[in-house]
């Protein structure tokens, strides 16, 4: 126990934490990637200690084996030629990390100002996946059916955006005068 | 420090990364990136609050985060397809480059 705290959060979120600053700070895209993966997993064995055990799995099936993939798809796909990049970090980078640091502090402070007083623990919900799909099909149908459309709706509109011009000659033509 | 203080201090942490990620990287992936891990945040604080709150048996928060866990990823596949069709075009993913996006 370190500060009252189980030896596994501790570890845990130092993987993530450490994941998401070695997003941050590497220079490979393909290394950021791969440490936002770690992150991702990081985020699943945490919810995993909160007793949440459909969005752990969930997670991880959908950031790691989804997005993740994705990203490094997408990260592939626009690399130039072995083109080193000569300053990955935008020239504003001083404003941007007092900005994120003051967030932090800002979110540090109210937590710890007002959950200092009340150390009540509850004990472990007993959440089955039975329960989530009947509140999923009964109370929460209709954002449900909302979601279904969103994902249709998006995932066409991404392969669309990004597919090849040739196919679509409207708007080729549309595009023609800019060149 | 109580558990829950504990997880929304992480969720912090993470948050204010993702934050800095998108404030100060140049490629546009990246910055994708640093949304996603935003998003994560918010979703481990409201599964910390549906664990710890007074009504763990009513859902709420779980199916919160579950939702959020879809539009995310609907987000991050149509932010990925804009950035390989902007490439197309420009051949590039710089964010300082990005001044147009008419095609």
């Amino acid at each position: 126990m370190i500060f009252g705290l189980s030896i596994v959060f501790v570890l845990t979120s130092i993987l993530t934490v450490a994941g998401a600053l070695a997003a941050a700070l590497l220079k490979n895209l393909v290394h950021c990637a791969l440490s936002l993966t770690i992150t991702f997993a990081g985020l699943a064995l945490l919810y995993l200690q909160l007793d949440a055990q459909f969005a752990g799995f969930s997670q991880i099936l959908v950031y790691i084996g989804a997005v993740a993939i994705l990203v490094v798809f997408a990260i592939l796909l626009t690399r130039g030629a072995g083109i080193p990049e000569y300053r990955s970090f935008s020239s504003s980078w001083l404003a941007g990390i007092t900005i994120s640091a003051g967030v932090f502090a800002l979110l540090a402070w109210a937590v710890t100002k007002s959950l200092s007083a009340s150390a009540s623990s509850s004990a472990a919900p007993q959440v089955t996946v039975q329960q989530i799909g009947l509140a999923l099909m009964s109370s929460y149908v209709l954002p449900l059916e909302i979601v279904a459309v969103l994902l249709t709706v998006a995932l066409i509109g991404a392969v669309i955006v990004a597919m090849p011009e040739s196919r679509t000659p409207k708007s080729e033509s549309s595009q023609g005068g800019d060149r | 420090m109580t558990p829950l203080a504990a997880f929304l201090i992480v969720a912090a942490l993470v948050f204010a990364i993702g934050l800095a990620i998108a404030l100060t990287r140049r490629n546009a992936i990246l910055v994708l990136i640093g949304i996603e891990l935003m998003l994560n945040a918010a979703n481990l604080n409201l599964i910390a609050f549906w664990r710890f709150g007074t009504h763990p048996e009513a859902l709420t928060g779980m199916m919160f985060a579950i939702f959020s866990i879809a539009v995310a990823a609907a987000e991050a596949a149509v932010g990925l397809g804009l950035a390989i069709a902007y490439h197309r075009h420009k051949k590039t993913t710089d964010l300082d480059a990005m001044t147009r996006m008419k095609g």
